[in-house]
C-alpha cells in the first residue's frame, strides 16, 4: 500500500487521475459513494501551478459521506439527503485543504453511521477488501477499504462506537479513534454527541499521526474541542500494558485470540511489560451504549424533517410530512434506534434506564482510571471475529451489536483508541489489536504501534 | 432476565413520539427487535449504583465562553434557502398546520 509521502513532490493531477482510475478499477467494491472529480482536478491544477501550497499539497484522500463537503453531494448514505449539497465544510475537511490535500469522494457507510457493517446503507453494502463476500465492517466501511485498496493513502471516518476501528480490523489499514473533543465535530453529522469522534485510517501509524496532527485542535464552532495537544512522537522506553482478560474469553474466536497473543509476545520482546487485568464491567459496556446512544440518536435526528433540507414527503398536513418524509428517508436500523432512544427518554422509563447507564458509565470510568494508576496502556482484540459473511448478521441485531462489545468501552470513557494490524486468519482475512489509552496520550499509542511495524 | 413485553400499540406509540409514520408491514419486526434490545439493555438492573453520580460528558471542559458576537459562520440566507424542498417569497413552504 501507498504511503502519503508518495504522493508529495509529484504532480497533483497525476496523483488525482491515479486515485479517481483506481475508484473506477474498484467499483466492485462499493467503498465509494460519489467522486468530486471536478473539483478535485481543479484543486490539483492548482497545486500544480503553485497556488495552493502546505505539508499536503497534491495528497488525494477520500472522507466518509458523513462530513459536510463542497463539490457534490453529502448523503450520509440514507435516502432523506440522497440528494443534498452542503453549503460548507466540515473543520476536518477545511484543516487538510488549508495544507493543500484534495478530496476525490466520499466513501459509503451504514445510513447516519448507525451499524458494524455497511450493510445499513441505502445504497448497498461496500463488499471487504479481501473477500468480495464478507462485509466491510462499519460504520466506516468505505473508508477502511479504500485504503485498504489503495485508493488513497489515508481517509476520514468518525467513531462513535467503533466504527473506525473494526472497519480497519476487518481490511488490514490502522485506524484512529482519538480522545473526544481532539477534532472538531463540526460540520460532520451527528450521531451521538457525547461518543462521536472524528479520526483517520491509513496505512500505517506514522501517516495517521500526521494526519491526526492536522486535523486536531480547538475549534470555536465545537464547544466540545480540547485545546490542541496532538503532536507526533516516538516511543520514549518500555511501556507497561494491560490485557483485559475480559476480551480474552472462549466467546472470541480462536485466530483472533491467536492474533493478539502473537502482538502481545512482540510487545514482551521488545521489552514491554505485558499483564493481564481486569475490566469487569466490559460486559456491561454494550448495555450502556444501547441506552446512551440511542437516545442522543434520537434527538439528532429529530432534524431530519422535511422541511428544511433534504427529502420531503408528498402530504396534506404538516404531522404527515414529517412522518412520511422520515419513514421513507431512514433504514430500518436507523427506526430502531430512534424509537430505543424515545423509548429510553419516555417520561416512567428515565430513570430505569437513561440515568441508570449513566451511573454505571461512571463506573466504568472510575475502574478505567484505577487500571491507568498502574499501567500505560491496555490492549484488546478489535472485533470478536473477523470479517463475517454478508447477510450473516442482518435479521439478529443483538448478534450485530455484538460486534462492538471491545470497542464501546473506550467510546464511553471518551478515551482514545487505535486498531493496529496484527496478522490474518487462515482464510487470509485482517484480524486488529486494540490499544486503549489514557485521554490525550493518542500519540503515544501510535508511537508504540509504530515501532511494532 | 425480566423480559419487556411490548405490544403493536407500544410500538405506534413510540414511532409517534418519533415522529415516525410506519408502513405496516414494518410493526411485527420492530416490536420483536424492540423487545430483544430493551430485554438485553435491561441487565444494567444488576448493578448497585447507589450514590453514583451519572457521567453526561466526557471532555473535562466546563463553561466553554465565547464573545457575544454575531457569526454567520461563512453562511448566507440564500444558501440556506436554496436547500429547502418549497419555497416562496424567501420563505420556507410548508402544508397547513391545523
Amino acid at each position: 500500500m501507498s504511503t502519503i509521502s508518495d504522493f508529495i513532490g509529484v504532480s497533483a493531477r497525476e496523483n488525482v487521475e491515479k486515485a479517481i482510475a483506481k475508484a473506477h478499477e474498484s467499483e466492485s467494491f462499493h467503498a465509494i459513494l460519489s467522486l468530486t472529480e471536478a473539483r478535485a482536478l481543479e484543486r490539483a491544477d492548482a497545486v500544480d501551478r503553485g497556488e495552493i501550497t502546505g505539508s499536503l499539497a497534491g495528497v488525494p484522500f477520500i472522507a466518509k459521506d458523513n462530513f459536510l463537503t463542497l463539490g457534490g453531494t453529502t448523503t450520509a448514505a440514507s435516502k432523506i439527503l440522497e440528494n443534498f449539497e452542503a453549503p460548507l465544510q466540515a473543520t476536518a475537511i477545511e484543516k487538510l485543504e488549508a495544507e493543500g490535500a484534495i478530496c476525490i469522494g466520499k466513501a459509503n457507510l451504514d445510513a447516519f453511521a448507525h451499524g458494524g457493517s455497511t450493510e445499513n446503507s441505502a445504497y448497498g453494502p461496500t463488499k471487504n477488501a479481501f473477500d468480495q463476500e464478507r462485509v466491510a465492517g462499519g460504520s466506516s466501511g468505505g473508508s477502511a477499504v479504500a485504503v485498504a485498496l489503495d485508493i488513497v493513502p489515508f481517509t476520514l471516518g468518525t467513531d462513535t462506537g467503533g466504527s473506525i476501528r473494526q472497519p480497519a480490523s476487518f481490511n488490514g489499514v490502522v485506524g484512529v479513534k482519538p480522545t473526544y473533543g481532539t477534532v472538531s465535530r463540526y460540520g460532520v453529522v451527528a450521531m451521538a454527541s457525547s461518543t462521536d469522534t472524528i479520526g483517520v485510517l491509513a496505512t500505517n501509524a506514522h501517516d495517521a499521526a500526521l494526519i491526526m496532527d492536522i486535523i486536531s485542535g480547538r475549534d470555536t464552532k465545537d464547544a466540545t474541542t480540547l485545546p490542541d495537544f496532538f503532536t507526533p512522537t516516538t516511543i520514549e522506553g518500555t511501556k507497561k500494558i494491560g490485557v483485559i482478560k475480559e476480551a480474552m474469553t472462549d466467546d472470541v474466536d480462536p485466530e483472533v485470540r491467536a492474533a493478539a497473543d502473537a502482538y502481545i509476545e512482540k510487545l514482551r520482546a521488545a521489552g514491554h511489560t505485558v499483564e493481564e487485568v481486569s475490566l469487569s464491567l466490559l460486559k456491561y459496556a454494550l448495555a450502556i451504549y444501547y441506552i446512551v446512544v440511542p437516545a442522543e440518536i434520537s434527538s439528532n435526528l429529530g432534524r431530519y424533517d422535511g422541511i428544511r433540507y433534504g427529502r420531503r414527503a408528498e402530504a396534506a398536513t404538516l404531522t404527515e410530512l414529517y412522518g412520511a418524509s422520515r419513514d421513507e428517508g431512514f433504514m430500518a436500523e436507523n427506526k430502531r434506534r430512534i424509537m430505543i432512544g424515545s423509548y429510553v427518554l419516555s417520561s416512567g422509563f428515565f430513570d430505569a434506564y437513561y440515568l441508570q447507564a449513566q451511573k454505571v458509565r461512571t463506573l466504568l470510568i472510575n475502574e478505567f482510571n484505577e487500571l491507568f494508576n498502574t499501567y500505560d496502556m491496555l490492549l484488546t482484540p478489535v472485533s470478536p471475529t473477523p470479517a463475517f459473511k454478508i447477510g450473516e448478521n442482518a435479521n439478529d441485531p443483538i448478534k450485530m451489536y455484538l460486534e462492538d462489545v471491545m470497542t464501546v468501552p473506550a467510546s464511553l470513557a471518551g478515551l482514545p483508541a487505535i486498531s493496529v494490524p496484527a496478522g490474518t486468519s487462515a482464510a487470509g482475512l485482517p484480524i486488529g489489536v486494540q490499544l486503549i489509552g489514557k485521554r490525550r496520550d493518542d500519540a503515544a499509542l501510535l508511537a508504540l504501534a509504530e515501532s511494532m511495524e | 432476565m425480566n423480559m419487556t413485553q411490548i405490544s403493536d400499540d407500544d410500538v405506534q406509540h413510540l414511532a409517534q413520539l418519533s415522529n415516525l409514520q410506519l408502513g405496516a408491514d414494518e410493526v411485527a419486526s420492530l416490536r420483536t427487535d424492540l423487545e430483544n434490545i430493551i430485554g438485553y439493555i435491561q441487565q444494567l438492573d444488576e448493578l448497585d449504583t447507589t450514590g453514583v453520580e451519572p457521567t453526561y460528558q466526557v471532555t473535562d471542559l466546563e463553561n466553554v465562553w465565547r464573545d457575544d458576537v454575531v457569526d454567520n459562520y461563512g453562511i448566507d440566507k440564500a444558501s440556506l434557502l436554496k436547500l429547502a424542498p418549497a419555497v416562496e417569497a424567501a420563505q420556507i413552504k410548508v402544508p397547513k398546520v391545523l
